[in-house]
């Protein structure tokens, strides 16, 4: 890994810390106050703030595990350079099409 | 105790196989003397390495029973659980015959790392001081003590699945001259352990640090280093 993928790795981590607290704080009182899909669905959809929420969440998530994934496979696999970045941009954007329908499922009006 | 030792000693390259032999046990035996025992005694076409016998010259390390150790300073009452010995060459580096591995990539990861001093002053200049006391001469202390035995770069996952890795040792060495305010050449030093196969390629499992005969921690060593690159990265040191 390199000193400049080595840092993105650190910074989405620090970015995602404030949003994985809120992401289970969220959960706790959903759950706690009983709250049912249609009732946490109403609060969601439409709302820019939900929207930027979860997708600056599923940007970050993407690069943070992309990146992971390639020290994975730097060390567990015979791939080098041009084939490790090409898995990394793969799985990147699996995930970011991913986290993308989830949040436009639940912003979506 | 037991009056005999069975040692299991491997011979040959990467292709040969553990020979068995029968050792005299003695009070306060090293495995560097079960080793010149059954070479001097038993079998003289044994190849293994070793110099000062006291844990000075780092030459005498090898895998035993699993685990790399400098053998000169290794009591056999330590660690040979059930009388039985188990001797391999140091593990990530090429095996030359027997017990003796080729050093040569080990050596030359110090010179990528740029181990090497590189003075900022001349003979004519005055001598700098350094207080023992200064912040940056007790992190220097921590590192400095290394007697390239090889020991960590045995012992290392990370050298294990990168052989582009540098290394516990060279990146401790690193760390040591970064450290040391009358170098010239630390920009060059940053870079070369910021590059692909430097520091950031630790995954800090500590496996040197816990193997490592002199008690350093090449792990914190290397955990400095990646400060100390962020740190010249965002002032525009490195690039």
């Amino acid at each position: 890994m390199t000193l400049r993928l080595y840092l993105l790795q650190r910074l989405t981590a620090v970015l995602m810390v404030p949003l994985i607290i809120a992401h289970l704080v969220t959960i706790i009182y959903a759950t706690h106050h009983g709250l049912s899909a249609a009732e946490i669905l109403g609060r969601t959809r439409g709302s820019l703030g939900w929207a930027t929420f979860y997708g600056s969440f599923v940007l970050l998530a993407a690069v943070h595990a992309s990146l992971g994934v390639r020290s994975v496979a730097a060390d567990w696999t015979p791939l080098r350079s041009a084939a490790l970045d090409a898995l990394m941009w793969l799985f990147c954007l699996a995930l970011v099409l991913l986290g993308a329908r989830g949040v436009y499922a639940v912003i979506a009006t | 105790m037991s009056d005999v030792i069975a040692v299991s000693i491997w011979r040959g390259r990467d292709d040969g196989r553990y020979v068995d032999y029968k050792v005299p046990r003695l009070d306060s035996q090293t495995v560097l003397d079960v080793v010149t025992y059954v070479q001097r005694e038993l079998d003289p076409t044994l190849s293994y390495r070793f110099a000062c016998r006291v844990g000075v010259c780092g030459s005498c390390a090898m895998t035993v029973n699993g685990r790399p150790r400098w053998t000169c300073r290794t009591h056999v009452g330590k660690v040979a659980g059930g009388g039985r010995l188990e001797l391999a060459p140091l593990a990530n580096l090429p095996v030359v015959k027997d017990l003796a591995t080729d050093m040569t990539q080990f050596f030359e990861k110090w010179q990528r790392a740029k181990g090497n001093f590189s003075p900022s002053k001349t003979r004519n200049d005055p001598v700098v001081q350094i207080r023992p006391s200064s912040p940056a001469r007790v992190v220097v202390d921590k590192a400095i003590e290394c007697i390239n035995c090889g020991i960590c770069y045995a012992a290392c996952d990370s050298v294990r699945w990168d052989p582009v890795y540098l290394g516990p040792a060279a990146l401790n060495r690193a760390w040591t001259l970064v450290n040391d305010e009358r170098d010239a050449s630390n920009r060059e030093r940053l870079a070369a352990v910021a590059a692909v196969g430097g520091c950031h390629s630790c995954h800090t499992h500590q496996s040197c640090e816990r193997h490592c005969p002199q008690s350093i921690n090449p792990t914190a060593s290397i955990a400095g280093l990646k400060r100390r690159t962020v740190r010249a990265y965002w002032s525009g040191e490195l690039e």
